[in-house]
């Protein structure tokens, strides 16, 4: 007699302390603190707070090394945790001309108000393996430290400067309140303020995708980069106890602003497009591809023809979400027996007609099954 | 098997989150779209779905549907494919008695609530029951029209001529319906619905039931309810009736010819057995023949 498979209860409790193992590694090797990861791995908890939607580099080092390094799951933890926490107030929208730059670059002037200032990238290193950090010892040595620390003074914004000359298409702040997608359902046709907020927590992969295909032209619209800035912004809060907004802290974002074609009905009116893009922490690529399907996502309101995927509303914003997606492509590792079954009855009656055809195959289908 | 689970101790989770987990301002957002949902049979109502603990695709939608109606004194019962011991379903059931300390249960007549994912029990419900069904796509008319602004204006003209078209075709092509699960009716003679990944045997099981059936979809944030003793017909053709799959076999452990069967594979040679996928309904027969 066949015993139905049982003990799930056993089997996940097994699952869990398997992971644990694994995740903890050889027990010789000291554990990783949080704090190394926090310190030590910016760049994942920039993204893990990007996409979580939460900026608290604490949790996120936490959730990372909870994850055992798997960013989206660490993204999963940090949303989890959020959902659950109240929401008391929207910020005053964040001034980022007045950035503590740490970066700052514009690929569409040599020089500027402000200048450029590369500052920690990796653009420009040759992608070399320090074998010196295998050997767990210093990056070899680098030019002397220059002279004083470079950095640069809060400057205004490159495309602010475009649009006083009347280059740039304004944006209209409607003074609307500001929607919370992550408490009303997203309906369509979606506003820009909540394209922009799903695309801010959108996949970076995802995003980057998008954003490249635009660049091979389905959906082409000539960006360039008018400005990136990183660094620390404050947050300024109106609480209603007070008729003055207060700041609450520094946080660090990554601004990308794109310069893109231009529009008009005559030659005379013609502007610039732009596309935006912004992420918590330094998130550079994330911030890159943002701004380049914000941009396809405006085909709608430049009356352009949408030709390409990244300049589908609906496509793009019900697939950017890396925790939708993972989870749904993930639900097909639960048992589906019950609809298999069904399909399994449905083709074996499909097949029947012409098995019944077949005079050389005689076994009816109850033997086959017996 | 016992039927009664040890109760966890209410607060497991040291008050760090409410009762059921979701705060009070989200379920009370969720009974509020319910109210709406049962008051429009059929009809998916958009709702602020929250981020939960558990993936996309595991039963988010249902989970937070089951939060929202659960009481202290709910005996709640959860099954994954009519079954209360797959994993999934256990993880669900722990998720409840941990968070909100509800009594579990695997005997469908002792529940008060059931969530379901892919069936509906075969023990016949009560009206003082709620059958909860966790839904992964909504919308019936998705898989003929990505859009949902376009399904959403169908839906409100009762335009559903593309899902005939569909049925229509399937009949061409294959001499019957090819939809044997994910079959979509018709609620009380006006939206066309998605009864969520249940087989079509299960379909009439819907039909003027006595109890509430509530839908809840988390990822795309959709919720639908089928009120008790509400028609629930399964679209077909005239000279197409709509049917159920049926079984030459019975089930090899306790010989029923109704229930919906599961297919094991027993061994190398690929020899087949049947049983029931409804495992406490299998447990109840077994009890009654006395095996």
């Amino acid at each position: 007699m066949y015993v139905a498979v049982k003990g799930g209860e056993q089997a996940i409790d097994n699952a869990h302390r398997l992971l644990a193992k694994k995740r903890r590694g050889d027990t010789d090797r000291p554990a990783l603190e949080v704090a190394q990861i926090r310190q030590q791995l910016p760049l994942a908890v920039a993204r893990v707070m990007s996409e979580g939607s939460l900026y608290d580099e604490e949790l996120a080092a936490l959730a990372i090394k909870q994850a055992a390094g798997d960013l989206l799951e660490a993204i999963f933890l940090l949303r989890a945790y959020r959902t659950t926490l109240p929401r008391f107030a929207a910020s005053v929208p964040l001034d980022t001309g007045r950035m503590q730059l740490s970066r700052r670059i514009s690929a569409t002037f040599k020089d500027l108000p402000g200048g450029q200032l590369l500052g920690p990238t990796f653009d420009y290193t040759h992608r070399l393996l320090d074998f010196a950090l295998l050997a767990e010892g210093e990056p070899a040595a680098t030019p002397a430290e220059s002279a004083a620390p470079a950095s640069l003074e809060p400057c205004p914004r490159v495309l602010e400067m475009l649009g006083r000359e009347g280059l740039m298409t304004p944006e209209r702040d409607e003074g609307a309140a500001v929607p919370d997608m992550t408490r009303e359902p997203l309906e369509f046709p979606a506003s820009r303020a909540q394209r922009l907020q799903a695309l801010a927590r959108g996949d970076e992969g995802f995003l980057l995708a998008l954003g490249y295909s635009t660049q091979r032209g389905y959906g082409r619209n000539h960006p360039f980069a008018g400005e990136i800035r990183i660094g620390e912004v404050e947050v300024w809060l109106e609480t209603p106890e007070l008729d003055f907004a207060v700041p609450l802290g520094d946080i660090e974002v990554t601004e990308c602003e794109m310069i893109n074609q231009f529009v008009g009905h005559t030659p005379d009116q013609a502007q610039f497009t732009r596309g935006y893009g912004l992420a918590f922490g330094y998130a550079e690529r994330k911030a890159m591809g943002m701004a380049l399907v914000d941009r396809a996502l405006r085909a709608g309101e430049y009356g352009e023809e949408v030709q390409g995927p990244a300049q589908q509303e609906e496509f793009v914003l019900m697939h950017c979400d890396n925790v939708e997606a993972g989870g749904f492509v993930s639900h097909l590792k639960l048992p589906h027996y019950v609809d298999f079954q069904a399909e399994l009855e449905l083709i074996r009656k499909m097949r029947q007609p012409a098995q019944d055809a077949t005079p050389t195959e005689p076994a009816p289908l109850e033997e086959n099954r017996a | 098997m016992t039927a009664l689970h040890s109760q966890a101790p209410a607060g497991e989770t040291g008050g760090e989150y409410a009762f059921a987990y979701l705060d009070e301002q989200t379920k009370r957002m969720i009974r509020r779209g319910l109210l709406k949902a049962v008051a429009i049979p059929g009809y998916q109502v958009p709702f602020g779905g929250r981020e939960m603990p558990l993936p996309y695709g595991w039963g988010t939608g249902g989970m937070q549907v089951t939060a929202a109606i659960l009481g202290g004194d709910d005996v709640l019962k959860v099954i994954d494919q009519g079954a209360d011991d797959t994993t999934n379903a256990v993880s669900i059931r722990r998720f409840f008695s941990r968070t909100a300390g509800v009594a579990t249960t695997t005997r469908t007549p002792e529940a008060t609530v059931i969530q379901t994912r892919h069936r509906v029990p075969e023990t016949p419900l009560s009206n003082d029951q709620i059958l909860v069904f966790q839904v992964p796509i909504p919308e019936p008319l998705r898989f003929i029209e990505p859009a949902e602004t376009e399904t959403r204006t169908m839906h409100a003209l009762r335009d559903y001529g593309i899902m005939h078209v569909k049925l229509y075709e399937d009949i061409a092509t294959f001499g019957h319906i090819a939809t044997a699960y994910a079959y979509p009716v018709t609620v009380d003679d006006r939206y066309v619905m998605d009864p969520s990944p249940i087989p079509k045997f299960d379909n009439p099981k819907l039909d003027m039931n006595p109890a509430l059936m509530l839908f809840g979809a988390g990822r795309e944030k959709r919720l639908y309810a089928v009120p008790p003793y509400t028609r629930v017909v399964s679209l077909d053709f005239e000279d197409h009736p709509f049917a159920v799959q049926r079984w030459t076999e019975c089930c090899a452990v306790c010989g029923s010819r109704d229930s919906f069967l599961d297919e094991l594979i027993v061994d190398d040679a690929g020899t087949k057995r049947f049983v029931c996928s409804d495992t406490d309904y299998c447990r109840q027969r077994q009890q009654e023949t006395g095996q």
